[in-house]
């Protein structure tokens, strides 16, 4: 036995690096006789190109050379591809315009890349940059969601009628109608998801470093899933076998999703290395990551819930407008369809739903998965419409939900909407939060804040979610063009240390030790003996990176089979050198044994062994101990829980402040609580910045950015959030051996709607129903004092 | 950021010298709105004259019913005084508050004023507390000093040096700040001195500006309820993303009651 296996509380072998400045970014990298590339990028958000002039850059100090569109399509370059086919109700597939590297003819949001100067350094090849001229012949843009696809607005792309992508449809509508229809009360409500900005602390940055000897490229990139990156890239946009090209993505600093998808700059700086015959450096600034990172959300939705007399819920019917922005990003055509409407049965037994997703183009930053992706924006309007009807019908919002909750003895659970759910048992969530969370408290703590003449309000979210993205075969059958397994190596090395190449990435995660807990735990040995290798297509056979809390059920579980394999090929070693079956022999605390004797080796021993082979069973086994696995589960995980959100809102400015949070997640089994209780802090913060603060706001006129940098775009901060108090339970998902679901993105699911329930619950004596996130100090104010309809119609 | 010459000046004779031969030259105080303006190619000054070195420009000193603040001083510096705790808490509290620790420890007084941001705090001060503001040349009455939005009495190449505060009988700033840049959307000094009530809004409008209305109402009775349905017209002041001018109207009211009830 190990004290650092599954279950320890383990420091995080990351900390050592990450706390003494000793991390490897991109842009900490330089390659010898590097020159840097800077974007011109459109200022407008629709705009004709009549024509580039570049001389003037190209004559600047330090230039070596500037590229337009026309440049990367005289090479050839193909446009960035979207990973997801998603085909409309009369079965058309989706609109899909081409997503070039450089913009071709016209510039469809404020950030299009134009052009890219390359320059001995980053402050010549800037000054060069606003030295190109671009005739632009502006256009009338849209940038609003709701009425993107009416007709007489401007469109997107020609390809593109209505600016209408796709007109999709999931679930039963003829079921969600009738039930609707026969229902005894039906709640309805309008809400907006709003956009949001990623904002991961390490802006995006890329490396392109032509090798002419060896005829191959490298990209240092800021990407969640390198191999992702090399197979789009090479496949789609430069042509390129993927031997010629090597991915790494090092030392990233946060993703949140906004690093999982395929950005021009990284086929520019690969391409344009070969180009200048030298090395090409990109590092965004925060201006760029608010132009041109991946945004999230942006979702208007009309829900109805149908409920019989007793408050069980008959049917639910959605109508969504998603917003994709000006182009498909990666898997921008997923997100609100595959990754969004599956999940809306929630922990209820609902027996019909029906969603429908209208996905437009406009023109702003494309958007795509951020943390929770779909999952979030389902999970809100879900958990607020069952709130509005535990308000309207007169019931306590824990009492509707317990009339509706799947019980632990109906799982697995099969939605009517495609999913089965793994296990779980949802009240017992709810009851140990509402517990934790001092519910009966609740009169008394709002008394004695309106003695002091603020406004208390009480939110509860009882969220699910799938993680562990999942079956290939049935993400192919819904238009993905991917595989979603992950593949991992464990390589035992001669002394009996341990490699791990994991095709997950961790940007943020602590793979580095959770991954090494599982070693631990299986092998016996100490986690200082294991190396976790990530992040480089040369070192790892292949993968398919880290989102959607997916690397340790999908990635996690690759590992724990390979040291299975490890084990079992061991026992072989050791029966052949301990004169016994390898039936006979055990592996146990780090030690092959033979069954009921003493004769044991260590496995420092069998390892020795297996490279120096001189006592081996050569014409049964190889030598070597080293085992591949590539994971494709069985299912999805499905990771619930119970958030409980408590407000205090002064009534006089409209300010929220959150005075406590508690959380009862399943997570299934957890490897390192420490790493979990920090995934839960983040993902919660994310979520309060979500419910009270973020909201990325274009002008509609111009199409411009108005929240463009911090001074307007608000980010949750650390005075701005209580401390939580998290638990958590324990069902272990039967898709995976190490029975675990996932944690990264739960808390960004469940927090905003426990907090925007728990705002409305303290205004409801200002006859406010609904108010739209953020809920700012000013929406809230002009909520108390205008009532609810004023908020709907702003 | 475009290029620029950089001269450390050694005293203020010679930062006014650099200033003045310089084609566009520009003092450098703190830095904490001048460098990200220039890093973001929006302001491109010739030179740049830091005062950094000219040690006769930080500081707090107590000059009998005033406390005086070197131009260079920081806000953390201010934050920190036992002078100005002693003497004006208000003062005290209002540097502890203007933005994010980093910025304190950076910014300074006289950069501050100086540039006249619509939404800083410090402006509320200069002119609540009925503030002097002393250049190399003149002294400028703080009713005097800011006339717009990023506008002051300043002219080209004059040098703040020293802000000369008159020690209140009472005095509370109550800030709404906004919540992503920590700048006032509405911040509200109130004070009691010798010469009378005064009420100096910053956030709120294009530049601070004295409430005639509350301060009369307030020299009658100095109580909160005494703001009972006075407010600032709406029509004149700041609306953004954040805030309309509604909304800022209305917490003008909120915050100079609590500043008010903060004065004791």
């Amino acid at each position: 036995m190990t004290d650092t296996g599954i279950g320890a509380r383990v420091l995080r072998k990351e900390d050592r690096r990450f706390l003494t400045g000793g991390g490897r970014y991109v842009d900490d990298i330089n390659r010898p006789n590097q020159t840097h590339a800077v974007l011109v990028r459109s200022p407008h958000a629709h705009a004709t190109i009549n024509g580039i002039n570049a001389k003037a850059a190209e004559s600047a100090p330090g230039v070596i050379a500037v590229f337009a569109g026309a440049d990367t399509a005289a090479d050839g370059l193909g446009g960035l591809p979207c990973g997801w086919l998603i085909n409309s109700k009369d079965g058309s597939p989706m609109a899909e315009p081409a997503h070039p590297v450089l913009a071709q003819g016209k510039v469809r949001h404020v950030g299009d890349p134009v052009a890219v100067v390359i320059a001995e350094t980053r402050g010549q090849a800037r000054d060069a940059a606003e030295l190109v001229e671009v005739d632009y012949t502006e256009l009338p843009s849209v940038v609003d969601t709701a009425t993107a696809a009416n007709p007489d607005q401007p469109q997107v792309h020609d390809e593109a009628a209505n600016n209408t992508c796709y007109d999709w449809e999931f679930g039963d509508k003829a079921g969600a109608d009738a039930g609707l229809a026969n229902a005894h009360h039906v709640t309805k409500l309008d809400l907006v998801n709003q956009r949001l900005v990623p904002n991961a602390i390490e802006p995006r940055a890329a490396i392109g470093d032509y090798d002419s000897g060896e005829d191959r490229y490298t990209l240092y990139t800021t990407t969640q899933n390198p191999h992702v990156i090399r197979l789009l890239m090479c496949t789609a946009v430069l042509n390129l076998p993927e031997t010629k090209v090597r991915v790494v993505a090092p030392d990233v600093g946060g993703g949140f999703g906004s690093k999982i998808y395929h950005y021009a700059e990284e086929a520019l700086v690969t391409w344009a290395s070969r180009k200048v015959g030298r090395p090409v450096k990109w590092t965004a600034d925060r201006t760029e990551a608010f132009l041109s990172d991946a945004q999230g959300r942006d979702h208007v939705t009309h829900v109805e819930l149908g409920l019989d007399k007793d408050g069980k819920f008959t049917a639910l019917k959605i109508s969504t407008v998603a917003n994709l922005g000006a182009y498909l990003s990666t898997f921008g055509s997923a997100i609100p369809t595959y990754f969004y409407a599956p999940i809306l049965a929630g922990v209820y037994t609902t027996p019909a739903i029906y969603c429908e997703v209208l996905g437009v183009f406009t023109h702003s930053v494309a958007v795509d998965a951020y943390r929770g992706a779909g999952r979030p924006e389902a999970c809100y309007l879900l958990e607020r419409v069952v709130d509005a009807a535990a308000r309207e019908t007169g019931l306590d919002p824990a009492e509707i939900r317990r009339r509706n909750f799947i019980p632990e003895s109906a799982q697995p659970y099969q939605t009517p909407i495609a999913l089965v759910y793994d296990g779980g048992n949802y009240q017992k969530n709810m009851e140990d939060c509402l517990a934790a969370a001092d519910a009966a408290g609740f009169e008394a703590r709002k008394a004695e804040s309106a003695a002091r003449g603020m406004l208390r309000g009480f939110g509860l979210c009882c969220y699910i979610e799938f993680c562990g993205a999942a079956p290939s075969a049935v993400a192919g059958a819904l238009g993905a063009r991917a595989g979603l397994y992950e593949a991992a190596t464990v390589r035992v090395n001669p002394s009996g240390s341990i490699s791990v190449m994991t095709g997950t990435h961790g940007h943020g995660q602590s793979h580095e030790t959770t991954f090494a807990q599982l070693v631990s735990e299986q092998l016996g040995v100490d986690i200082g003996a294991v190396e976790i290798v990530h992040g480089d297509t040369d070192k790892i056979a292949f993968g398919m990176g880290t989102y959607g809390s997916r690397s340790l059920p999908v990635g996690g579980t690759a590992i724990v089979k390979s040291l299975d394999k490890v084990i079992d090929k061991g026992k072989k070693i050791a029966g052949h050198i301990l004169e016994a079956s390898a039936d006979d022999i055990e592996f146990k605390d780090g030690q092959f044994a033979v069954s009921g004797t003493d004769k044991a080796l260590a496995f420092g021993e069998v390892a020795g062994a297996a490279y120096v082979p001189h006592n081996y069973p050569l014409e049964e086994l190889e030598p070597g101990l080293e085992e591949t696995t590539y994971f494709d589960p069985p299912n999805f995980t499905f990771p619930a829980g119970c958030y409980i959100c408590e407000v205090e809102i002064d009534k006089d400015t409209g300010v929220t402040r959150i005075d406590r949070f508690t959380a009862v997640d399943d997570f299934g089994v957890l490897v390192n609580p420490n790493i979990v209780e920090g995934q839960v802090h983040g993902g919660l913060v994310q979520g309060i910045g979500q419910a009270l603060y973020e909201g990325c706001q274009y002008d509609a006129e111009s199409g411009q950015l108005i929240t463009g940098s911090y001074m307007d775009y608000c980010m949750p901060k650390a005075s701005d959030v209580p401390s939580f108090a998290i638990s958590t339970n324990e069902t272990k998902s039967p898709t995976n051996p190490l029975g675990v679901r996932g944690c990264g993105e739960a808390g960004a699911i469940g927090a905003p709607p426990a907090v925007i329930n728990a705002v409305v619950d303290a205004l409801k004596d200002h006859g406010v129903t609904h108010i739209d996130m953020p809920a700012t100090p000013e929406k809230v104010w002009r909520a108390i004092h205008g009532g609810a309809t004023a908020m709907a119609a702003e | 950021m475009y290029n620029f010459n950089y001269h450390r000046a050694t005293s203020r004779d010679d930062a006014k010298a650099k200033q003045g031969g310089a084609e566009d030259g520009s003092y450098l105080a703190g830095g904490m709105t001048l460098l990200p303006t220039m890093k973001q190619r929006l302001a491109s000054p010739s030179d740049l004259i830091d005062l950094a070195g000219v040690s006769d420009l930080a500081g707090v000193r107590r000059d009998g019913d005033a406390v005086v603040v070197g131009a260079m001083t920081t806000h953390a510096a201010v934050a920190a005084s036992a002078d100005v705790a002693q003497a004006i808490p208000a003062l005290a509290d209002l540097a502890n508050h203007i933005g994010d620790p980093q910025v304190r420890n950076r910014g300074t007084i006289g950069g501050s004023i100086a540039n006249a941001d619509p939404a800083a705090d410090y402006p509320a001060a200069i002119v609540g507390l009925g503030a002097t503001v002393l250049t190399d040349s003149r002294e400028i009455a703080g009713d005097d000093f800011f006339t717009g939005m990023f506008e002051t009495a300043l002219n080209d190449g004059e040098l703040v040096t020293e802000v000369s505060f008159p020690v209140p009988e009472a005095a509370c700033y109550m800030k709404f700040p906004n919540p992503a840049s920590r700048y006032a959307i509405v911040g509200v000094m109130v004070a009691r001195t010798a010469d009378g009530v005064r009420v100096a809004v910053t956030g709120a409008g294009p530049s601070v500006f004295r409430s005639a209305e509350m301060e009369q109402a307030l020299s009658g009775n100095f109580s909160p309820d005494a703001l009972d349905g006075i407010s600032v017209p709406a029509g004149d002041l700041n609306a953004d993303i954040h805030a309309g001018s509604d909304y800022r109207a209305h917490l003008v009211g909120v915050m100079a009651k609590r500043a008010v009830a903060g004065c004791g």
